[in-house]
């Protein structure tokens, strides 16, 4: 059944892409969409059916030499599992949205066929993708991380009349590609330490490798440190976290379901699922844990500042994707990798949602995207309207304060690794961080709804009076995220962030029961905490995510001040109500805040400028020693030299070879004959004889 | 069949002969036949090598289909594949069908032309198949000639500076290549390839004009060597000539170039260096490995700004072998393992790439990258064919171009991290270029007003892409198919270099007591 789940959308993806000649435009994408339905139902099935016993599900022998055996394979564990649905179900539906959206496309011209290569492309994505999740070994995750990366490539530069979507798709490859770089190393590094790449074998020597040292570049290191690090490196790029995040918003060049799809729900969450799926290297390797939730907050709180001023919807909603990957990385950094794979789960559908109502808006607006010009589009489309809300909804983190659960989705996960911020770090750097953030994801998230729906309607006329609803196929994907948003956190919260036992056998993790004076010792150190009684156990890789025996943060998370479990939600409630005012009731106030505090305004506006800081201190030195290169290394120095020597050598070589006139290979043959004649003569008459 | 291999070599010199004793005259029905005949030969002697691959055995790490035969005063006719050359050959023979049917639109001197690529296949299966030092040097150095001519009379307007080049480059190393081979006459007596294998060449330091040597004699010897196959690679810094004579050669001849003749540099390190001169290239392993550190990077670099499309795919194999040689000289299985597969698939890649060219530049007569732009709409077959090579040439999983570049790192980095850092930045490099230039010359909207009537790939043109993308996908997918091939003798070549320096090294121990 897992086979089928992986090679459907690959079917899909070549059936729609090389037979729609064939079978008609209509037909080759319900093909490629009924498959990847197919495939959605039966990861629910495998999900819900899933007994907690990791698998292995050999497919095809893959790159074999010397001690290195790596095989195409399948490994299905909670983990897969989990991201079989969230990939598949936000795929398919996806699939079903782009019938309506790429319905009609102002970029291409009448009569081209762009729609078969749309959906062919969508559907090679999600097979890449799934290659990444089942993934046995590094190599294969390896392949299906760089798969996405093109699929990534091709959906941004759909579009490939417009210069700007074939620079963003460009950026986004080659900046992946500089994460590719250090996961790369990683790789080599484990190789080098374990002499192997699959997944069983490296877990199961991880507790060595953080006794081992290696040398790499120019020191000594603690091998689980390095490979920690570089393996992070690989997943800054694919999740973009600061300093490798500038190609996301750019990515945005790409058609709507792409963004949902792609830059939202699955592909930029490769990194996060990367480091839960290394939880037993992470475990071992506190100064990599700590580098990811230092740099994981930082890109939270970095992104959302920037999402505060955006006023393309679409860059609001990729920063604050930016932003909630942050969060994510926050939890697997602490240690508590089943709250990262929580937000990362309920996040898939509320920010799908989000990208598709933008869609939806963007639809009905014409291919408007600038906030500025909408306004009031509340009683036009209402299905969008309160598919948008909700969406904001999970995202601020709405529910009821002190159950932990009761609430949209965002908000049972969104705590949960707020909370698991606070006790893995003793309420430092990286919980104030999230915070903040938190305050401002309500106010970005508040002020776009405000902007869109509320208020006086702005922009083009013509354009407003002939907003119209989207189609059934573009509303029932977002009828299905919706249920999503609003459930996913409460049904879904035990398993997730319930207590240790609970999440233990969830993710198929063993566990024990804590010894009495391990107990009695954790009482007098958290006193406020409940009576410590599992914890995580098994040996390193066994179960979908490996967690220490000492680490309780988990249990930790639960039992945190009182404040620090309200704090997200009164973060929320500042945000809404500095929304409200800014947008709703005063509405000339973010304009002259901009005015008076412009230096701080233009920081913001222009992304912290990492685009210019780049551009300068890569780009254009990259281009700029390349052609110094080529004319002063390759052509003087080089070159020169060669001619030199050439000057020298070539007129004492034809005089030797006399009236040789008839050009090089005369003189070549002549000169090569010679030798040999030489050589064998002396061979001959020398010491032929032995 | 005993003499299988030589059956293979030289069917086409056959048809060559035939070809110039039998075909007459310049009109149409002539140049018509020669273009049958040599595809035909080439074509069969692809059939007739496919006798090889099947019947070998890959657990037999010696040589296999051995032919022995006196020739003239002493020499010997001998030849034979293994492990490491036996893909080569394959190679070769699967390349020249393609090359000719990529030729069917050359107009002038039609039958020389086809003579020349003949002759050209013949000496380059020689060169894999030789056994004996003066028959591999003869093949070596005589498949120049063929490759002269083409440059030199089917060539662009600058082909006698490329030949020019290409001469005085190639020419110094083979004159050192030369006098090493008969110093190793004198100190084996023999030419015969794997007994000077199994020969301990003298390595106890000496000086030399002052020079202290470590290695001694095969330090010595391996610089001869290495002076010919590192400017036949090429390595940096003496590359400069493969531009050139990629931009002047015709489209056939740069595919015969990037997918064969720069391999026979490889195969030279696998079956002279390594196997006969272990302590000198121990010597000098690391200063090979960041040659091919500086390759990787600073042919990168210049590709990144070529305006010229053949230029920067020249440029992009540089870097391309910058990779082979990293593997080799890590000396490893999976450096070793990954250098060839990475010589086999760019075997495919390149020669793709430089066909790709040649479409365009057989309709537009430019191979300037500003001269195109937006193809995509005309094009959707050439964009889509480009697009999959484009992706194979920057390594991505699941295509050939990944499996030799992964292989390669990783057995590199067992030897020296920095090295492998430097050359993996050539990763991020790759994509710039490459991207770049696909960005620039296929997508975009069609302006250009000279591009508006160009027409798709015609079926003889998808038919010659046809068997290089079923062979760049299928290694990407499923490497065993080479691995399981090359693999034993590998293993055999990095166990018995091993062995050679331990025990060197033990000799050195007990010399110095």
């Amino acid at each position: 059944m897992e086979t089928i789940i992986l090679f459907a959308p690959l079917a899909g993806a070549l059936i729609c892409g090389f037979g729609w000649k064939f079978i008609g435009e209509t037909a080759a994408q319900w093909v490629a969409t009924g498959l990847l339905f197919l495939a959605c139902v039966l990861s629910w099935i495998v999900f819900f059916a899933f007994d907690g016993v990791t698998e292995s599900i050999p497919v095809l022998r893959f790159i074999e030499s010397g001690s290195l055996a790596t095989e195409w394979a399948i490994r299905m564990d909670r983990l897969t599992a989990i991201m079989l649905i969230v990939v598949t179900t936000v795929s398919a539906l996806v699939h079903l949205y782009s019938f309506g959206y790429m319905a009609h496309d102002g970029n291409f011209k009448e009569g081209e066929s762009y729609r078969p290569r749309f959906f062919a492309y969508l559907s090679f994505f999600t097979f890449a993708m799934l290659m990444l999740v089942t993934a046995d070994n590094l190599v294969q995750m390896f392949f299906g991380w760089e798969g996405v990366g093109v699929a990534s490539y091709l959906l941004i530069g759909f579009y490939y009349r417009k210069p700007s979507a074939n620079a963003a798709a460009m950026k986004a490859f080659i900046v992946n590609r500089v994460g590719d770089f250090g996961f790369a190393l990683g790789i080599f590094a484990l190789f080098f330490l374990v002499d192997s790449i699959n997944f069983d074998d490296i877990f199961a020597e991880t507790p060595r490798l953080a006794e081992t040292q290696i040398t790499f570049l120019w020191a000594e290191w603690n091998a689980v440190e390095v490979v920690g690090v570089l393996l992070f490196i690989g997943a800054m790029g694919k999740s973009a976290q600061l300093l490798l995040h500038t190609w996301l918003p750019d990515a945005m060049e790409g058609p709507t379901p792409v963004s949902a799809l792609i830059h939202a729900a699955t592909m930029v969450t490769a990194g996060v699922f990367l480091v839960c799926r290394m939880s037993p290297l992470y475990e071992f390797a506190d100064g990599a844990a700590m580098f990811i939730t230092v740099l994981g907050a930082t890109t939270a709180f970095f992104a959302a500042t920037v999402g505060l001023v955006q006023t393309d919807i679409k860059r609001v909603i990729a920063y604050s994707t930016c932003s909630q990957l942050g969060y994510m990385f926050v939890a697997a950094g602490v240690g508590l990798y089943s709250a990262a794979m929580f937000h990362l789960f309920t996040h898939a559908f509320f920010k799908a949602l989000l990208f598709l109502g933008a869609g939806s808006v963007i639809h009905a607006m014409h291919h408007e995207q600038d906030m500025t010009n909408y306004g009031g589009l509340r009683k036009k489309i209402p299905y969008t309207f309160w598919a948008m809300m909700i969406g904001t909804l999970a995202i601020t983190g709405v529910g009821i304060p002190l159950t932990g659960w009761i609430g949209f989705a965002g908000f049972a996960s969104k705590d949960a690794v707020i909370e698991g911020a606070y006790a893995g770090t003793q309420g430092g750097y990286a919980f104030w961080l999230l915070v903040i953030a938190a305050l401002f994801t309500s106010f970005y998230s508040w002020r776009l709804i405000f902007l869109t729906f509320f208020g006086q309607q702005r922009g083009d006329r013509h354009t407003h009076e002939h907003a119209h609803e989207s189609p059934w196929t573009m509303l029932a994907p977002l009828g299905v995220l919706s249920l999503g948003a609003i459930f996913a956190g409460m049904i879904w919260y035990s398993d997730f962030f319930g207590k240790t036992n609970e999440v233990a056998k969830f993710f198929g993790t063993p566990y024990e029961q804590v010894g009495a004076e391990e107990a009695a010792a954790y009482a007098e150190a958290n006193p406020k905490a409940s009576e410590l009684k599992y914890r995580f156990g098994g040996a390193p890789g066994e179960g979908g995510i490996y967690v220490a025996p000492d680490n309780h943060v988990l249990h930790d998370a639960h039992y945190v001040p009182t404040w620090v479990k309200l704090s997200p939600f009164i973060a929320m409630l500042i945000g809404l109500a500095v929304a409200v005012w800014f947008y709703l009731l005063n509405p000339s106030m973010p304009r002259r805040l901009a005015e008076t505090q412009r230096p701080l305004y233009l920081f913001l506006w222009n992304k912290w400028y990492f685009d210019e800081l780049y551009d300068a201190i890569f780009v254009k030195p990259a281009l700029f020693i390349g052609r110094f290169l080529w004319k002063h290394g390759d052509g003087s120095t080089i070159d020169g030299a060669v001619n030199g020597v050439a000057m020298g050598i070539v007129p004492f070589f034809t005089r030797l070879a006399g009236r040789a006139q008839s050009g090089y290979i005369f003189t070549y043959a002549f000169w090569m004959v010679l030798g040999i004649a030489a050589l064998v003569t002396w061979m001959t008459i020398g010491r032929g004889a032995q | 069949m005993d003499n299988l291999l030589s059956i293979v070599t030289f069917i086409p010199a056959l048809a060559a002969l035939i070809l110039a004793v039998f075909l007459r005259g310049e009109d149409e029905a002539a140049q018509r036949n020669a273009k049958w005949a040599a595809l035909f030969a080439t074509t069969i002697t692809f059939l007739v090598s496919l006798g090889i691959l099947f019947g070998f055995d890959p657990e037999n790490t010696g040589f296999q289909f051995v032919e022995e035969a006196e020739w003239m005063m002493g020499l010997k006719y001998k030849m034979g594949v293994d492990g490491i050359s036996v893909l080569f050959v394959m190679l070769t023979t699967f390349i020249m069908p393609i090359t000719i049917l990529a030729s069917w639109e050359v107009k002038t001197r039609v039958k020389e032309y086809m003579i020349a690529f003949l002759l050209l296949e013949t000496l380059m299966l020689g060169v894999f198949m030789a056994l004996d030092l003066v028959l591999f040097y003869l093949f070596f150095e005589a498949g120049l000639i063929p490759m002269f001519l083409i440059i030199g009379i089917w060539g662009g307007a600058n082909r006698i500076y490329a030949s020019f080049k290409f001469f005085l480059y190639t020419f110094l190393g083979s004159v050192l290549m030369l006098v090493a081979m008969v110093g190793m006459y004198s100190d084996a007596g023999t030419t015969d390839i794997p007994t000077l294998m199994a020969h301990q060449f003298s390595f106890a330091d000496f000086e030399l004009l002052g020079i202290h040597v470590v290695g001694g004699m095969q330090t010595l010897l391996f610089l001869a060597f290495f002076a010919s196959f590192a400017v036949k690679m090429p390595m940096w810094p003496v590359h400069t000539w493969l531009p050139d004579a990629h931009v002047q050669a015709p489209t056939a001849g740069s595919v015969v170039l990037a997918a064969i003749l720069l391999k026979m540099g490889g195969y030279g390190f696998l079956r002279f260096s390594l196997p006969m001169f272990p302590v000198g290239s121990d010597v000098l392993a690391p200063l090979v490995l960041w040659m091919s550190a500086i390759a990787v990077v600073y042919t990168s670099l210049v590709a990144l700004v070529q305006e010229d499309m053949k230029k920067l795919i020249a440029y992009s194999s540089v870097a391309h072998m910058g990779f082979v040689t990293m593997g080799i000289f890590a000396a490893n299985q999976q450096g070793v393992d990954g250098a060839i597969f990475q010589m086999i698939s760019h075997g495919f890649i390149s020669a793709a790439l430089f066909l790709c060219v040649g479409v365009i530049y057989d309709r537009m007569h430019t191979r300037e990258i500003d001269a195109y732009g937006g193809l995509v709409n005309r094009m959707p077959a050439y964009a889509l064919v480009f697009m999959l090579f484009t992706m194979a040439n920057v390594g991505l999983p699941g295509t050939s171009g990944f499996v030799g570049e992964f292989l390669a790192l990783m057995g590199a980095f067992q030897v020296n991290t920095w090295v492998t850092a430097v050359a993996a930045l050539g990763v991020i490099f790759s994509a710039g270029y490459a991207l770049w230039l696909y960005r620039r010359v296929v997508f975009g909207d069609l302006i250009k007003e000279s591009l508006k009537t160009i027409s798709d790939m015609t079926w003889r043109e998808r038919v010659v892409f046809a068997p290089l993308i079923v062979m760049t996908l299928w290694l990407g997918v499923y490497p065993a198919l080479v691995t399981d091939i090359i693999g034993p003798s590998t293993a055999a070549l990095v166990e018995t270099y091993d062995q050679a320096l331990a025990a060197a090294e033990a000799a050195t121990q007990i010399a110095s007591q």
